[in-house]
């Protein structure tokens, strides 16, 4: 797996449709125990990021993903907006002057995106947020490369494993955001943050493999 | 005098804030920066810096917010001050309104940044995480 700019750019188009085709989804999860409006702010928010890397050359991927940042930090408006623009900042540090990416460094800009995240929200694992989506997708990342399995079943077995974080939010009572407000009433809903997060690693799988092997 | 940021979700709500605290110290620079862009309820980071540098002098800036999200981007818009601006820009966790009446009060006395940070502890109510 070796990804240029061009790709990148490509890979971060298609979250933007994918996040489209799924904001009603992300608006119902987040409207149950929040304010409901994480499909719609998510929505604006990669749409941004398309017009902003409209015209770039793609030969630096730490530009673009410090200007896919820039972008979500201007325009998500909810909480996403300065959790995942930092994700994406922190990640684009990681690859600065970078032309391509391979799986390893997936790995370090995952890691990087997580530390940022935690950082910015202050939450931790089990605090019914997409911590709990990103840090369950990292150490599957991180366990399959260190066992020297493929880049596709490495980005597999993060991608299932985020969707296990999401499932995991379910039964966890909300610890930050407006959910946790509602104290024990959070328990039952999925965190609208975690699922936005592996959708987002799922369209990466699916736009790096294809979407019939996922 | 320290000048006042307030921070909403709501256009309304941080223009309703800031005209309560206005009215009680006319003197004091008050900015409102509530809703997103493009009009919805959210903070807007590029509208949290535009208030900060509107009413910024080298007394310093307090920013009041209300809601989770609201701190995340006002946290990110003083980061992305210079740093000698950053140092003259405090968050507070009071209560919004209440926070910036008090604040502007003292602000309008002429009290320093670090005394308003003190008279506001009675209402901080802690939301920042």
């Amino acid at each position: 797996m070796v990804v240029n700019g061009k790709k990148l750019i490509e890979i971060l188009d298609r979250i933007a449709d994918v996040i489209e085709e799924n904001k009603l989804m992300l608006t119902e999860l987040d409207a149950a125990i929040g304010d409901g409006d994480h499909g719609i702010n998510m929505s604006r928010g990669f749409h941004a990021v398309r017009e902003k890397l409209k015209d770039d050359d793609g030969s630096d991927i730490g530009i673009i993903l410090k200007k896919a940042g820039m972008a979500l930090v201007s325009n998500v408006g909810g909480a996403a907006g300065p959790l995942y623009g930092t994700a994406f900042l922190k990640a684009g540090a990681v690859v600065e002057g970078k032309q391509t990416v391979d799986v390893a460094d997936l790995e370090n800009m995952l890691k990087s995106a997580l530390e940022g995240i935690k950082m910015r929200g202050h939450a931790e694992p089990k605090d019914k947020t997409m911590v709990d989506a990103a840090e369950e997708a990292l150490n599957a990342l991180n366990s399959s490369n260190a066992a020297g399995e493929s880049p596709q079943q490495a980005i597999k077995a993060a991608v299932d494993a985020a969707y296990l974080g999401l499932e995991n939010t379910k039964d966890m009572i909300a610890r930050k955001g407006r959910a946790s407000y509602l104290a024990e009433r959070s328990i039952g809903h999925k965190d609208a943050g975690a699922a936005s997060f592996a959708l987002i690693l799922k369209t990466i799988f699916d736009e790096l493999y294809g979407q019939e092997s996922s | 005098m320290v000048g006042i940021v307030i921070v909403s979700h709501s256009r309304n709500a941080a223009e309703g804030a800031r005209e309560i605290a206005a009215q009680m110290a006319p003197e004091v620079s008050i900015a409102a920066a509530g809703g997103t862009a493009d009009g919805r309820l959210g903070t807007d980071i590029n509208s949290i810096l535009k208030a900060i540098r509107e009413v910024y002098t080298d007394d310093g800036v307090l920013i009041i917010f209300d809601l989770g999200s609201a701190y995340m981007n006002a946290e990110m818009a003083v980061e992305m001050l210079d740093e000698d601006m950053r140092k003259r820009v405090e968050i507070s966790d009071a209560a919004m309104v209440e926070g910036a009446a008090i604040a502007a009060v003292n602000s309008g006395l002429s009290k320093p940044l670090s005394e308003i940070m003190k008279e506001l502890k009675h209402c901080r109510i802690s939301k920042m995480p």
